[in-house]
């Protein structure tokens, strides 16, 4: 489904990303974690086809990744973008008009769920609100494909559980394929299929985290504090 | 949320299944009852929905649960297979215990004599 191919990026003389290459199959919730300047956002997005990769190429269900792949990948943000004069209600009309693949009625769900209220400016709502704004406006697509950068960044614990919840609710595991990338291991280890350590802009290892748990008996913050360990 | 409910350096999907055969020996989910769908159930406990299919599979291999098609998932109603899980439960528990109290030191006579005192003291309380 994913399928990236000795992709290198380098930002004048720093690397961000060294041939790196990883196949995923379609379906199942892919965690991508590693420490703050690891390369997580930057491979994110050049699988959202926001970065260029100065070497290697991506693709996604068979096609090659431009800027105009967002029609199958729905991509949320670390950022926190917005116009101040609009309601939650007019960001949903926004995001519609956008994005064909736009589900409505699972926007109105996901509103209710989260007791959002459609009237309420978006300057006005607490971060943690916005926070959940940008969930459902991202999972009311039925994309393929959806990456998330950091959901829960910078979110207090409350917040951080009903996102959470919302992820395992809204996202369909059969159909479509995340990648999540996160801080946040402990809380959203059990929400992952498979993990991607990424350390210094290199993949270090793709498994599944039952079979940390299962094989070696690890959680997975041990697991990747292990990797973190070996030297490079 | 997950980090109390499970040892997340064991696997989940079992971890889980435990928990749903608590439930089915406390009567809790009744003989013939049905599961929660997939989602609710991972919604409750915060984990994957694979997960809570693949514990629901493994149940379903061990008899303890049934899938009809197109209905859902349901608590078995062969009485002997629920015993037998009781059973199973039974001898996990007593394994645990005496692994701890093997662990501090105290033998088998303290074990049963412990246990004996407990029982008649909580007996008299009641």
């Amino acid at each position: 489904m994913i399928s990236v191919n000795q992709v290198s990026k380098r930002y004048g003389t720093k690397t961000a990303l060294q041939d790196v290459s990883i196949d995923l199959p379609p379906g199942g919730i892919t965690g991508l974690v590693g420490e703050n300047g690891s390369g997580k956002s930057t491979l994110l997005k050049t699988l959202a086809g926001l970065v260029r990769p100065s070497r290697g190429s991506v693709q996604i269900d068979g096609t090659r990744v431009t800027r105009r792949i967002a029609s199958k990948v729905a991509y949320l943000s670390e950022l926190d973008a917005y116009y101040s004069f609009y309601t939650v209600g007019d960001m949903v009309n926004f995001q519609a008009s956008q994005f064909r693949d736009f589900n409505r009625e699972k926007a109105q769900e996901m509103l209710a769920f989260m007791n959002l209220d459609p009237s309420v400016k978006l300057k006005t709502l607490s971060k943690g609100n916005r926070g959940r704004v940008k969930i459902v406006l991202t999972l009311s697509r039925d994309a393929p494909v959806i990456l998330m950068d950091e959901p829960l960044s910078g979110l207090d614990p409350m917040v951080r559980e009903s996102i959470v919840k919302s992820l395992i609710s809204f996202i369909d595991v059969d159909k479509q394929t995340v990648i999540i990338t996160t801080h946040e291991i402990k809380e959203m280890e059990a929400l992952f299929d498979r993990v991607i350590a990424i350390k210094g802009g290199r993949i270090l290892d793709v498994a599944d985290t039952e079979d940390i748990r299962d094989r070696q008996g690890l959680s997975v913050v041990e697991w990747m504090t292990q990797h973190y360990s070996l030297p490079s | 949320m997950v980090a109390d409910s499970f040892d997340t350096s064991k696997p989940i999907y079992r971890q889980l299944a435990d928990q749903m055969s608590w439930r089915i020996i406390r009567g809790e989910l009744k003989t013939g009852e049905k599961l929660p769908s997939v989602r609710e159930t991972a919604v409750e406990f915060g984990v994957n929905p694979n997960t809570v299919s693949r514990t629901y599979s493994e149940m379903e291999r061990d008899g303890v649960v049934e899938t009809k098609r197109g209905q859902g998932t349901f608590v078995t109603d062969n009485q002997a297979v629920l015993d037998e899980l009781r059973e199973r439960m039974k001898q996990l528990h007593i394994e645990q215990f005496v692994r701890e109290m093997e662990a501090m030191g105290f033998s088998a006579e303290d074990m049963t004599a412990g246990l004996q005192q407990y029982i008649e003291k909580r007996g008299s309380m009641q």
